[in-house]
């Protein structure tokens, strides 16, 4: 039995309104939790800490005894750092249990410095561990946000577009990593069969740049493509890319490249036979249209 | 013994790979294409492999080559129907198989290879002797 879950467990009440009073002080932030709300965690936290303390082992916070309090800690923590706490606010929720703790611990043994130490060294101890706890936890929240977001962009940023019978478009956002490159190239070979298209525009107007390995990825994707039946044409190449690719030495003999999409749309409706004609002026006034359905031209 | 049909159509050769390969397999199939391009005099080859799922090194040399030996013998082949898996899969072992022409479909292939003057017939003993 330890002297400091006996201070904890003959103090309680007091230590509670303290630690309360000194948070609404400093950190409370009533904008995100209620206060009723804070009241309940003081309570439950308090609790678990007096139990864990009764454990046996008051200061390694990894044994079975405080394996409440721990997970009572990780579960706020990964709240509030959803709700948008700021990791000082939810590591001094702990910290501000020190000085009611203290408090009550020299009114017990204000006569005996030594015994008085003792307990304030260990409570210290304790509390800036279980305070490591929940920045820890905070930051694992963090983290499997940031990995999640990650995903979610990986699956935004690669839509297949069909822009005509037999012919798709890929307009690739973004720097393309080894990972995306598997994604986008899976899609694409995904839709080339679904949509039975031989021709795919793979559009790198938003790739901010190009060098070796972006090119490699993009010559593997043409090539998969190829194997299955279907032509890719590179549109989007800047001016400023298109130097960069000649400065590399990067070799796009064997891909067919356009500077704009349109380009590269006139040519896979070339490639497939058909033409854009427009419409006789009379028809249409003076703006020119694209002719109805575009006819198939018999080669 | 388990072996790959070859069906003629005309002076086209057609080829469904519905098994998964093995080499042994490979290799009858490479017998099999050659003889009966020499003996048929075949102007074209379309491999169907849109039902193979697995495919590694070896398959994709065998079917570089198969092109490879019938160009030869004056027959031009065309691989039709690959799966997505198997083409990432062929690129990732680096295999381009540059000397193969490739189509999405049975159908497209054909396209393809009436086009390159591999025109259909019903007679063997009919002339070729277009260009």
């Amino acid at each position: 039995m330890s002297d400091l879950a006996e201070i904890i467990a003959r103090n309680e009440g007091q230590i509670r309104s303290e630690w309360i009073r000194d948070m609404s002080q400093t950190v409370l932030r009533t904008d995100l939790i209620s206060k009723s709300e804070l009241e309940e965690q003081c309570n439950t936290l308090l609790k678990s800490v007096m139990a864990g303390a009764r454990s046996g082992a008051p200061t390694d916070v990894t044994t079975s005894g405080w394996s409440p309090a721990r997970e009572f800690l990780e579960g706020i923590s990964s709240s509030r750092a959803r709700q948008g706490f700021s990791p000082t606010e939810v590591a001094t929720f702990v910290l501000s249990l020190k000085r009611p703790l203290f408090a009550a611990a020299r009114r017990e043994m204000g006569t005996t410095p030594d015994k008085l130490f003792e307990v304030v060294w260990t409570a210290t101890e304790l509390l800036d561990r279980l305070a490591l706890l929940t920045t820890e936890a905070y930051i694992a929240t963090r983290e499997e946000l940031i990995v999640r977001q990650q995903q979610e962009l990986l699956e935004l940023s690669t839509p297949v577009v069909k822009l005509w019978e037999g012919i798709l478009a890929l307009p690739i956002i973004g720097t393309l990593d080894s990972a995306r490159t598997q994604v986008v190239m899976e899609n694409l070979l995904q839709s080339v069969v679904s949509t039975n298209s031989k021709y795919a525009i793979i559009d790198i107007t938003g790739v901010p740049t190009v060098d070796t390995l972006v090119a490699q990825h993009l010559l593997k994707t043409i090539t998969a493509a190829r194997l299955m039946g279907a032509e890719c044409i590179i549109s989007g190449v800047r001016p400023q890319i298109a130097q960069t690719i000649v400065h590399l030495g990067i070799n796009l003999e064997d891909v067919t490249t356009r500077a704009k999409m349109s380009d590269a749309f006139a040519l896979a409706l070339q490639m497939s036979g058909r033409t854009v004609v427009r419409q006789a002026a009379s028809a249409a006034g003076s703006k020119g249209v694209l002719a109805g359905p575009l006819a198939k031209q018999e080669a | 013994m388990e072996r790959i049909p070859v069906l003629r159509m005309g002076s086209l050769l057609l080829i469904t790979i519905q098994v998964d390969m093995h080499d042994k397999l490979a290799l009858q199939l490479q017998d099999d294409v050659t003889s009966r391009i020499a003996e048929w005099g075949s102007t074209g080859v379309l491999i169907d492999i849109s039902s193979l799922e697995i495919v590694d090194s070896f398959i994709g040399r065998m079917l570089a080559n198969i092109a490879a030996m019938s160009r030869v013998l004056g027959a031009e082949t065309i691989v039709v129907g690959m799966q997505p898996a198997v083409a990432i899969t062929l690129v990732e072992l680096g295999m381009s198989l540059p000397g193969v022409r490739t189509a999405l479909s049975v159908e497209a292939g054909m396209e393809l290879l009436y086009g390159a003057g591999a025109g259909f017939r019903t007679g063997s003993d009919d002339e070729r002797d277009e260009a």
